[in-house]
């Protein structure tokens, strides 16, 4: 079984932060935002993993607990906008369209 | 076992809560009735049995929970704690049981609105709140039920929230509320900073009384406390926001605005008594905004024709007798008042909820009249808490906790600075003019709603699941009251000998006649009612006070002015002023005329230097433009920004 160091965690979480955050910016459909959202924060809940497993301390993995609700409610929420809009008669997902407050 | 029960005193309202909020609508109205009876009715057996656990235990016993640590860093620590001790066994059975009988009452009132999982929801909600302001053993603790309890009464205020006027009352209590609620993070911060981080009530206390905090640390933190128990229980100058939260259903009115939340305050400084018993100026001020809140409400209670509020006005009134009793060191009387006040004002609001309904909601009550005849048994609830509030002697619980005031303010001394002083009599001669008034004013209403000749129409009856909390009630307000008696009378002192077991009762003996005058004012109070409002003479009857100097007092209008004035119109200013975005006016308009002016001394000279004024005009506008590109409402732009400021800062941690 090979044993990955926590220098190997790190850098596979910046590259997974990396592509979240590419595909937020790249992205116009709100749903592979969404997506992409949870990409980045499953990143930063992999590196409280890894500093869990590194310093030897279950805060790490409780965190990846709360980040694993946090990521759920966000995505639940999101998804919810996105049905409001639709139901208001905005047939599009494009987040770019968007940009005007309307009360 | 005590600490299980602690919490499972606040988990079962919580319960509820959640049980009424999920339920949406399939639990019928009668299923969430239940729900939320058995909640709370069960935190009522727990308080009971923890209460006689208490109580056999010794006699400066304490039950304690740490159900977790909060947080804990270097320089301060919290943690979610909670402490039974006396005073607060005495408010959870208070908040509990009179909660109870109003939950039962409730279960019928709402029954036929189809928000009743949503209300239910709120006040169960309310009632764990409640319990967490009453047990929390750190002030933070206690934070959080403080603002859970300005949240619910919001939602329940609001509760009908399709007309406008009543969530504008409920954004006006919350907003009021909210005013208190920084003061007392202000009071928080100030006694964290002085304690060495910890809030705990108990190492609070003992650090004040060893002096860790200046002279003027106490008074400030005293003073900021004691803005944020003005605002959350409605006292000059905070008051206005009691009487529109009227608009709420009528168990709302009586469960918040009788028994639990707006005692908050009162029950918040009894518990940092010892703090401000250092605080000399504070506690004077305690004491005199108190007694001229006492009299305001009062005076304001007499001219109004609204029944509920009437009784808003009147809780007023009372909690400033509270304060009173705070300011003049009788905080055992102000608990004790608290304890009465919440029977018998539960117990007016929940009849006078009764009659509203079988009166075709009518609250006018020059509408209403001669009631006499066809409710005999509200009427007889009715005048029973209507005596307990203007404490007629002897026979109502009313007239002990004023009399343990009044003779509470007499003796009362304050040496400030500089030579003032303030001493008791003035105060005492103020709380006695307002036990006449308030016998004046709830006996007009009695007068005017029940004898004379009848008004509108009534129908129905009053179901048995709304007059038995009705019965309970009137039972509590009338015999509720022995267990403190004055001095003169038979000394039965269970009330002070429960709260403080080993302080020696002191017999200050104070002139027998402070008993009789306390005794004999409420009496002339309702024979003048009587005399003016009674069968015999309908003189003032048709005068419901449409004079000039009566008007603003019914309204209250003139506070709400000043509010208007002084904080809204300022903030609409700005709020006007950020609209019009001023600065980028005043960019765009710079490059303009700078624009125009070269354009003109230049026109001539359409050389080089020409050319580079009109350049230079232009990169100004556009230079004003720019800050408009970063909020132009597109979320990946923002997203962007995020990210390149993100990248920046890792850019100059990584070089620097």
């Amino acid at each position: 079984m090979p044993v990955f160091s926590f220098n190997d965690t790190l850098l596979l979480a910046t590259a997974l932060f990396s592509v979240g955050l590419a595909g937020v910016l790249v992205r116009r459909n709100m749903v592979f935002m969404l997506m992409s959202l949870d990409i980045m924060l499953n990143a930063t809940a992999l590196v409280f993993v890894g500093a869990g497993a590194r310093w030897h301390d279950a805060t790490g993995q409780v965190m990846f607990v709360l980040i694993l609700a946090l990521a759920a409610v966000e995505t639940a929420v999101g998804l919810a906008i996105i049905v409001c809009l639709h139901g208001r008669g905005r047939p599009t997902l494009d987040a770019d369209t968007g940009n005007l407050m309307e009360g | 076992m005590a600490p299980f029960l602690i919490s499972l005193l606040i988990l079962c309202p919580l319960a509820a809560s959640l049980l009424a909020f999920m339920s949406a609508r399939r639990m019928g109205a009668r299923g969430i009735g239940l729900v939320a009876c058995t909640g709370v009715g069960s935190s009522a057996v727990v308080s009971i049995i923890l209460s006689v656990m208490l109580l056999s235990g010794p006699v400066t016993g304490v039950l304690q929970v740490t159900l977790w640590p909060w947080m804990h860093m270097p320089g301060f620590s919290a943690d979610i704690a909670f402490m039974l001790d006396r005073v607060s066994m005495i408010m959870i059975l208070i908040v509990t049981v009179v909660g109870l009988l109003i939950h039962i009452y409730a279960a019928r009132y709402m029954r036929d609105d189809p928000g009743i999982a949503r209300f239910f929801g709120c006040m169960t909600l309310f009632v764990a709140f409640m319990l967490v302001v009453v047990l929390a053993s750190d002030l933070l603790c206690l934070f959080i039920g403080w603002e859970g309890v300005g949240l619910c009464s919001y939602l329940l205020i609001g509760f009908w929230y399709d007309d406008a006027a009543n969530t504008a009352a409920a954004r006006k209590a919350f907003y009021m509320t909210r005013m208190g609620d920084v003061a007392l993070l202000c009071g928080l911060l100030l006694l964290a900073t002085a304690t060495g981080g910890s809030l705990r009530i108990g190492t609070v206390l003992v650090a004040v009384a060893n002096g860790q905090l200046a002279p003027s640390g106490v008074n400030m933190a005293a003073l900021f406390i004691l803005v944020a128990a003005l605002a959350k229980s409605a006292q000059i100058p905070f008051q206005t926001w009691l009487p529109d939260a009227m608009a709420g259903p009528t168990p709302t009115s009586a469960l918040i605005h009788a028994a639990t939340m707006v005692t908050a305050g009162i029950y918040l400084i009894a518990r940092l008594h010892d703090l401000f018993a250092m605080a000399v100026p504070v506690m004077a001020l305690t004491a005199v905004l108190g007694a001229l809140t006492l009299l305001m409400g009062a005076c304001t209670a007499l001219v109004q024709s609204d029944l509920k509020r009437i009784l808003a006005w009147s809780t007023i009134s009372q909690l400033g007798y509270m304060f009173l009793a705070l300011g003049c060191g009788a905080w055992q009387a102000a608990l004790f008042h608290l304890m009465t006040h919440a029977f018998f004002k539960a117990l007016l609001f929940l009849t006078a909820g009764a009659i509203i309904m079988r009166a075709h909601h009518e609250q006018d009550i020059f509408r209403l009249g001669g009631l006499r005849h066809t409710m005999p048994g509200l009427t007889t609830a009715f005048v029973a808490g209507a005596s307990s509030l203007a404490g007629l002697p002897l026979v109502t619980a009313g007239f002990y906790s004023k009399e343990m005031i009044l003779s509470g303010v007499w003796p009362a001394h304050f040496n400030l600075t500089h030579g003032w002083t303030l001493s008791g009599p003035p105060l005492w001669g103020m709380a006695l003019l307002g036990a006449f008034l308030t016998a004046l004013y709830i006996f007009r209403c009695v007068f005017i709603v029940f004898c004379g000749k009848a008004g509108t129409g009534t129908a129905g009856r009053t179901s048995r699941l709304m007059s038995i909390p009705l019965g309970c009630l009137c039972v509590l307000s009338l015999c509720g009251g022995v267990i403190e008696m004055p001095d003169t009378l038979p000394s039965l002192h269970l009330l002070r000998a429960l709260l403080d077991p080993t302080a020696v009762l002191s017999h200050a003996h104070q002139p027998g006649w402070l008993v009789l005058a306390g005794a004999g004012v409420p009496l002339a109070g309702l024979g003048v009612a009587w005399v003016l409002w009674g069968r015999s003479s309908p003189v003032m009857r048709e005068i419901p006070g449409q004079a000039p100097v009566i008007r603003p007092g019914r309204t209250g209008r003139g506070m709400d002015a000043l509010y208007h004035y002084v904080f809204v119109q300022p903030f609409c200013l700005l709020a006007w002023l950020t609209r019009l975005d001023i600065l980028n006016h005043a960019v765009t308009g710079t490059g303009l005329l700078i624009q125009a002016a070269s354009a003109r001394m230049f026109r001539v000279r359409a050389d080089f230097l020409g050319m580079l004024a009109i350049q230079a005009t232009r990169l100004i506008r556009w230079a004003g433009h720019l800050p408009g590109l970063l909020h132009n409402g597109r979320v990946r732009w923002y997203a962007a920004w995020i990210a390149g400021g993100l990248c920046a800062g890792l850019a100059m941690a990584v070089l620097s």
